[in-house]
């Protein structure tokens, strides 16, 4: 994506933009609990959020029967993972959500820690997320995709 | 009405030239001076010659206007900002031009109305309905590419949503959204082909408008009792009864109009679109331009998916279907009476419907949650039954009033009817 876009000759915030590389180093050893902080990658915003005890208890009391899309959309997971809230997130890292925070239903950027179900709420359409960023209610049809990534160290993350 | 056969003689030398090379002096003698109109037209019928006044005037603030923008994302914010500040009476020229876009909508609206109304899509006139119904079309792509071109974060959030309904037809939607976009996302080969539409269609426009105002010339004008012109005595000659008459319609039109263009520059826009795109943030309350909220509201009602359809694909194609629909009205309605002064039921239907649209225009001006949604469901659903249930249906059961045999003699009686009413 990066090399398709033209060279930015503005010179506000989304200069940074264009140069997107294809892989993105994040370093969230900073984050406590109930903080987000949100990268480009690829041109799109990816969070990373440290959930809180309660937003983690919240996600895992979902039944899959209640969600709308019952797929995973992790990328580092099978194609047809079920989207628990486990396989929203890494193994041991539970607390770590890390997500690409781009609305599947027609692309807008949800707000954090809204609506009804404490995790997104888009301001295009009225689609709302659970804590694992998983659709609840609204006309998006699917849960926000986790991209690919893995831990290089215990508080850095790789994206891509 | 067109088999009538010329009334045109030229009369000086140079008209007697022209009319035996190019009849032009022939053809506006005929459609715009001689040509007949019946009698009873009210000002509901000003609206057309109203539009074409917009649409003039949208070709030239826009034309001057491209002389002054730069299709680029890194300057285009700043070259409208240039042009309100810099260029000379350039203010005029965007307030026009903004504003023109709101009130040509305003009088394509009322005008679709008056057809809906008085059944002037009904045969033989259902060619000239499709075509009032492409100008829409043409219209609202215009408008919406047009909203982008100021680059700011409604034009950004505007364009994104919008070229992904096409991500939501299957198999070849993706590829769609691509070529709308130039890239994966809305960037400057977005806002540079935007531009090039920009320019262009606005001329596809009148081309279709003129097709429409051909096939008018054809069948001849419908009127408020919807009875087809029977003689002499049913028509007045266009020069001086209709031009006068649209003149001033045009006249307290842009009365209007000059109200917001120096009063209320910004009244009917948004704040947000005088920050400038950013990518990374979705302004919190994003809503589009007043006259496509009906719509936007209709988009976000279906928020559950129908067997294989999901939401997502389900609302985009709820938003097409309901202007998809209009075109096929002249084929829905079933009643052999045009005009809806003739129809009792059809009438409070109408007005239901104009209700109802309304008040999905302010729902979508709503947040999307709670009761909202569920408000906009039910007028979605009455949106659709009003075309594809009560047209078709009523038409067969409704009982029309007793019709006057011709427009003379409707006008009679009701000329009868005042005197007494005054006596
Ligand atoms: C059907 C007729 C047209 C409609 C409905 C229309 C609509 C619009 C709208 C809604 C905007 C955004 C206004 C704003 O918020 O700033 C706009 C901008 C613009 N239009 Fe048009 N337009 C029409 C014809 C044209 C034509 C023929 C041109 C000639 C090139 C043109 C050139 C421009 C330019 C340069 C801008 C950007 C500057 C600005 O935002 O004020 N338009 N148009
Ligand atoms: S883009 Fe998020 S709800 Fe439509």
């Amino acid at each position: 994506m990066a090399d398709l876009s033209e060279p930015e000759t503005g010179t506000d915030e989304h200069t940074l933009l264009a140069e997107a590389p294809a892989s993105v180093e994040v370093d969230v050893a900073s984050l406590t609990p109930g903080m987000s902080l949100v990268v480009q990658w690829r041109g799109k915003p990816v969070v990373v959020r440290n959930r809180t005890e309660q937003e983690m208890k919240d996600g895992e009391a979902v039944k899959l029967a209640d969600l709308k899309d019952p797929i995973a959309r992790n990328a580092n997971l099978p194609a047809d993972a079920p989207a628990t809230d486990a396989n929203r997130t890494t193994p041991g890292k539970e607390a770590l959500l890390v997500m690409v925070q781009v609305c599947t239903h027609l692309g807008c950027i949800p707000l954090g820690q809204e609506g009804d179900f404490g995790g997104w709420l888009c301001p295009c359409h009225g689609s709302q997320y659970d804590t694992a960023g998983r659709i609840r209610k609204g006309p998006a049809p699917e849960n926000m995709a986790v991209p690919v990534f893995q831990f290089t160290s215990d508080t850095k993350i790789r994206l891509g | 009405m067109s088999e009538g056969h010329s009334t045109y003689t030229p009369r000086t030398g140079i008209e007697r030239w022209f009319d035996a090379r190019l009849p032009l002096p022939r053809l506006v003698h005929d459609s715009f001076i001689v040509y007949p109109v019946p009698r009873n037209l009210n000002y509901a019928y000003t609206f057309g010659g109203i539009l074409t006044v917009m649409l003039a005037s949208q070709i030239v603030t826009g034309v001057v206007l491209a002389m002054h923008y730069t299709p680029d994302t890194g300057l285009a914010f700043n070259s409208v900002e240039k042009i309100m500040r810099d260029v000379n009476s350039g203010w005029l020229l965007r307030s026009l031009h903004s504003n023109g876009a709101s009130f040509f909508f305003i009088a394509v609206y009322i005008h679709i109305c008056r057809g809906l109304y008085y059944g002037s899509y009904k045969s033989p006139r259902e060619l000239l309905w499709v075509l009032g119904c492409t100008n829409l079309l043409l219209m609202m792509a215009t408008a919406f590419i047009g909203y982008v071109l100021p680059w700011g974060q409604m034009s950004f959030w505007g364009a994104t949503v919008i070229t992904s309904f096409f991500s939501a037809i299957p198999l070849v939607g993706e590829w769609i959204q691509q070529l709308l976009l130039g890239g994966f996302a809305v960037d400057n080969p977005t806002l540079n082909r935007f531009f090039a539409l920009h320019y262009l269609l606005p001329f596809l426009l009148a081309g279709v408008v003129t097709l429409h105002i051909w096939a008018l010339h054809v069948v001849g004008q419908n009127n408020p009792t919807g009875i087809e012109v029977k003689s002499t005595t049913d028509v007045v000659d266009f020069t001086p009864y209709a031009t006068v008459k649209d003149a001033f319609g045009i006249i307290v039109f842009l009365f209007f109009f000059a109200y917001f263009v120096f009063y209320l520059p910004n009244f009917l826009g948004h704040p947000d679109n005088y920050t400038i795109a950013n990518p990374l943030k979705t302004p919190a309350h994003i809503v589009p331009e007043w006259y496509f909220l009906p719509f936007y509201a209709i988009l976000r009602a279906i928020t559950f998916n129908v067997g294989p359809i999901d939401s997502k694909l389900g609302g985009v194609f709820a938003m097409f279907s309901s202007i998809a629909v209009l075109f096929l009205v002249p084929w829905l309605d079933t009643s052999k009476v045009r005009s809806a002064v003739y129809r009792p039921w059809y009438k409070v239907f109408f007005w239901l419907f104009v209700a109802d649209v309304l008040f999905l225009g302010w729902l979508g001006s709503q947040p999307a949650e709670g009761v909202y949604v569920t408000m906009s469901q039910l007028a979605t659903l009455y949106y659709f039954a009003f075309f594809i249930l009560v047209m078709p249906l009523l038409g067969l059961i409704e009982t029309p009033r007793r019709m006057p045999h011709s427009i003379t003699e409707a006008v009679l009686e009701k000329r009868a009817t005042s005197v007494k009413a005054e006596e």
